[in-house]
């Protein structure tokens, strides 16, 4: 049992989150020995970024104004992230549990006792009772070798990655659709569009950079139509808003085509050339005019309206949106929803007109490529399809009947350690105590676990349960590949090896395989050489990177995905001419009527629960909570409430809030702010233990892409404490009343 | 006057800023900065909005921080620069952070100085840009030639501005609205419970529309009523 040895502050004390507020060297550490061209290790932009670099330490940033993507922009997290190297908290050897919390242990005990254990629960329970859980952080070669590694070294089928808490409904929906799962568009396109609609996509805090890419688009004249129930900095300043009550996005987008249809505003010619199942949506969405589609959303007709003016006879347009209609157990009908909007308009594949979900990771998109998910091979091929296990099994060289077949996915593993059914795991990159919905239950599961492995640069919260850690390589000691948000395969570069006693996360995984007896399997020299097979693998998949190599990455500052060929230049834009990726080559519609959220409001928790992101912290915060200056900038969560509501409840700002669901309650001062509906409350989840919002949130899956459904639940709210009195200096400024 | 700039000039348009402080990180990290900030970003009125608005020295032609200072600790290069206060003669008064009428200047109590942005000088005189600017991922803070902004920009720059009988030049810009073509409107107006007696618990009540287990589609209760704005009927 994997209870925890040590009370919570002792693991902060030894392990951190310690502040780093100052770089490698101090301020006055001299001129750098090298810059290194590489790109960020946050979000699915991956902005160009050039590392300064001393004595093995990254000691400062300089901006990179020749990467197209980025030209030198950063936000907060980029600025600050080189402060994550040479960081006191920092894993330098492997550790291993012991009566006192951990003791430092050499390489050979830590990995022949992960081996070890991984035999003997395989032995005793079969092979699918160890699971492994990666990440969407890690590189393309990570990801490719995670899967084999799971399939060929584990023979596990529960192989999954934290990407399952992403944007896999966007992905079920755009292969639905489209036949494929990319973002339909360079991100070169939005200035080009002369209308955007951004759903469910807070995009200036959680991808910064792409702010400037609408900004232009509405310079050049465009209309932006921003969809949330808060507004948030790219809907301060939008052309409409429409505040969509949490949970009911799929009605929208009805009711916005519902208007389109009627008013003529829709492609006939290309809907009847390039799509199929139009009108299936066309008769379902008669049902949802403005008023119905009113009382379901909480959108005024009237806006509903504007919204179909303003995207109908548009010229050219982009739809973009991110995890904000993802994050529901209807996230997968969402998107299809909203696909409809794009498809009937015939705007896609053509210059300033398209669609895509805007990819949350730093390799959102590569990590779900490469075979790193229960049902995928390299390739993006799919593991139940008998044509494509022979093709893997043949290049690996193994024989098909032993490819492990689907497996569960990553909340479903969680539950099926806490069922004890899975009885090992090993983990990489991934904090499922406070990034899965209901923590509490994730904390029983990791409890229940015989064997913890975990690979990790620094102790996650979760990595506090592992019976061994394994001292791995932060995104700067490695190099290899990522594929960003609009499908453009990039190159980081190696800055600085692992400190001391840790090792590079790829050579720790082949060295496991080898203990596992599986060597032949894994004998590579460099991530290089990784690459070099993921791109064989693909071939003729999918996702077709076969004509890619590192050399041609660096010199076109990144080649989108399909590349097939070695003189292929790449696909920036997908479905060019209405060829769409589906066998018969057109795109489907899909009529999906609006079902409520797995938990609605009521007269027990009669307030919407929702939760995101806030620019300074990135997912759950193991890295980022540990940089000062950008703890500094929002330092903990705030419970963000209506003062309309706020009056009713007796709040007022900055006072102590009890917010309680049906699976538990978190305690937050209040931020009593116009910004966000009345009906709803929000809370950032990027912290953990008593600060959690998974807390609250609830784990029910998506039938289809099982995505949590992180962005509507209920709750109760009352206040527990009168703001904290503030203390005044002598001093105190002269405040100038604004009117 | 931009000689030095190599004919770039500093844009601010706080209408783009999104608030996320990458400015105001990135300012602690100039080689000399030595992780002190020298500009400030502060939200307008949080309870009712986001708007944010970067403040970095504007760089007056004729520095009211550097008249009203006592010790003549302000100086004000040959390109127009306005500098930090000198240390060997800032007596820490705050006259500047009073006088100024942008809100710039911020007396570092720790430091007994006053600090503030010299348009990164140490890059700039190179040919660099500033770090605000080179980061901003938003455009409100752009470093560049002035023929990009009139090409590119919707909202087009002033730099000459009225305080009472004061009237200010700077050397930065700051953008605003085109005078032919006015901010549209204000978001709030699309707030349905904006002015009106909106009740928050409204789904939650019993027999309230669309509350949990409700059935969806109540024909009864609203049915495939339409405004008329659309042609369904």
């Amino acid at each position: 049992m994997a209870t925890l040895t040590l009370p919570e502050e002792k693991y902060i004390e030894l392990y951190g989150p310690t502040l780093a507020h100052t770089p490698a060297g101090g301020w006055n550490n001299g001129e750098p020995d090298k810059l290194v061209k590489t790109h960020c290790c946050f979000c699915g932009v991956q902005c160009g970024i050039q590392l300064k670099v001393k004595d093995n330490k990254v000691i400062g940033f300089e901006p990179w104004d020749e990467f197209p993507v980025n030209q030198g922009k950063l936000c907060p997290k980029g600025v600050k992230r080189y402060m994550q190297n040479d960081h006191p908290d920092r894993l330098l050897t492997p550790l291993m549990r012991n009566e006192s919390g951990f003791r430092a242990a050499g390489w050979y005990e830590a990995m022949h006792k992960t081996a070890n254990a991984i035999k003997e629960i395989q032995g005793k329970h079969g092979k699918d009772a160890f699971a492994f859980l990666g990440g969407a952080s890690m590189t393309n070669e990570k990801a490719y070798l995670n899967g084999k590694f799971a399939r060929i070294a584990l023979q596990t089928a529960n192989i999954d990655y934290n990407g399952r808490l992403c944007m896999v409904a966007a992905g079920s929906a755009n292969r639905m659709a489209f036949g494929v799962d990319r973002a339909a568009n360079p991100w070169s396109d939005i200035p080009l569009a002369k209308v955007i609609i951004l759903t469910g996509t807070n995009l200036a805090e959680c991808f910064p950079i792409l702010t400037d890419y609408v900004w232009r688009a509405r310079d050049a004249g465009a209309k932006i139509i921003v969809i949330d129930p808060r507004i948030t900095p790219i809907g301060r300043t939008a052309d409409l808003f429409l505040p969509v009550r949490p949970g009911r996005d799929s009605a929208l987008a009805n009711g916005i085509l519902h208007v389109m249809i009627e008013r003529g505003w829709i492609d006939e010619k290309f809907i009847a050339e390039h799509t199929s199942d139009f009108d299936k949506v066309r008769e379902l969405v008669k049902r949802y005019t403005p008023e119905v589609t009113e009382k379901i959303t909480g959108v005024p007709a009237k806006s509903i309206i504007a919204a179909a003016e303003m995207w109908g006879p548009a010229e050219t347009s982009m739809l973009l949106h991110a995890r904000g209609i993802e994050h529901h157990t209807k996230g997968t009908e969402n998107v299809l929803t909203y696909i409809n909007l794009v498809l009937a308009t015939g705007r896609i594949g053509k210059p300033g007109c398209g669609y895509g979900t805007i990819t949350g990771q730093g390799n959102g998109q590569g990590g779900r490529e490469h075979g790193q998910r229960c049902n995928q091979l390299p390739g993006g091929r799919d593991i139940s399809k008998p044509e494509h296990r022979e093709f893997i099994a043949e290049f690996w060289g193994i024989p098909e009947p032993e490819l492990p077949k689907v497996g569960l996915t990553a909340c479903e593993i969680i539950d099926a350690i806490e069922r004890g059914e899975i009885k090992g795991l090993l983990s990489i990159s991934f904090n499922p105590l406070v990034s899965i919905p209901d923590s509490e239950r994730t904390r029983k599961a990791l409890e229940k676990l015989e064997f913890f492995g975990c690979i990790d640069f620094f102790l996650s919260e979760t990595a506090r349960y592992a019976d061994v850690v394994l001292a791995g390589s932060l995104q700067e000691e490695d190099e290899g590949t990522v594929t960003t948000g609009e499908g453009r395969c990039v190159r980081l570069r190696n800055s600085v090896s692992p400190p001391e006693n840790a090792r590079v996360d790829w050579k720790i995984i082949c060295e496991l395989a080898e203990l596992l007896g599986k060597e032949k399997f894994f004998k590579y020299k460099n991530a290089g050489e990784i690459f070099t097979e993921l791109t064989a693998a693909s071939k003729g998949g999918p996702i077709d990177y076969s004509g890619m190599t590192y050399e041609k990455i660096e010199n076109n500052m990144g080649v989108f995905w399909p590349c097939p060929a070695p003189d292929h230049p790449g696909t920036p834009r997908l479905f060019e001419g209405g060829k769409f990726h589906h066998p018969d080559g057109r795109a489907k519609f899909h009529a999906y009527e609006y079902r409520p959220p797995a938990e609605d409001v009521d007269a027990e928790f009669p307030i919407f629960f929702t939760t995101g992101r806030v620019v300074s912290q990135y997912l759950s915060g193991t890295q980022t909570r540990r940089i000062g200056g950008l703890v500094d900038q929002y330092p903990e969560p705030l419970c963000e409430m209506h003062p309309l509501l706020a009056a009713k409840l007796g709040i007022t700002d900055r006072d102590l809030v009890k917010v309680t669901t049906r699976r538990g309650e978190i305690t937050v001062p209040a931020q009593v702010v116009k910004t966000i509906r009345p009906d709803t409350v929000f809370i950032p989840y990027h912290w953990p233990g008593k600060k959690a919002a998974n807390l609250v949130t609830n784990r029910a899956l998506d039938p289809i892409s099982k995505i949590p459904e992180f962005k509507v639940c209920a709750c109760r709210v009352e206040k527990v404490a009168d703001a904290p009195v503030k203390t005044s200096g002598a001093w105190q400024p002269i405040a100038l009343k604004s009117k | 006057m931009n000689g030095a700039l190599n004919g770039n000039e500093f844009f601010l348009d706080p209408s783009r800023c999104i608030g996320c402080q990458a400015c105001v990180q990135a300012c602690a990290e100039c080689g000399t900065h030595r992780g002190q900030s020298m500009i400030h970003l502060e939200y307008v009125h949080r309870p009712t909005g986001v708007q944010t608005a970067p403040v970095v020295c504007m760089h007056c032609e004729d520095p009211t921080c550097a008249r009203v200072c006592p010790a003549d600790a302000i100086k004000q290069d040959d390109h127009g620069i306005v500098h930090s206060a000198a240390k060997p003669r800032c007596v820490a008064c705050s006259n500047c952070v009073i006088a100024c009428p942008f809100g710039v200047p911020k007396m570092k109590v720790e430091l007994d100085l006053m600090m503030k942005c010299d348009m990164c000088y140490d890059r700039t005189s190179v040919g660099k840009k500033p770090m605000c600017a080179t980061v901003c991922p938003s455009g409100a803070l752009y470093y560049g030639p002035r023929e990009y902004i009139e090409k590119h920009r919707r909202e087009e720059p002033v730099n000459e501005f009225q305080f009472g009988r004061q009237t200010v030049r700077t050397k930065v810009n700051m953008m605003t609205a085109p005078e032919m073509k006015a901010l549209p409107f204000e978001v709030l107006d699309f707030l349905p419970w904006e002015g009106k007696d909106f009740d928050p618990f409204e789904l939650s009540r019993a027999g309230a529309p669309d509350a949990a287990g409700a059935a969806v589609w109540d024909e009864a209760g609203f049915g495939e009523r339409c405004s008329g704005n659309c042609t369904c009927h």
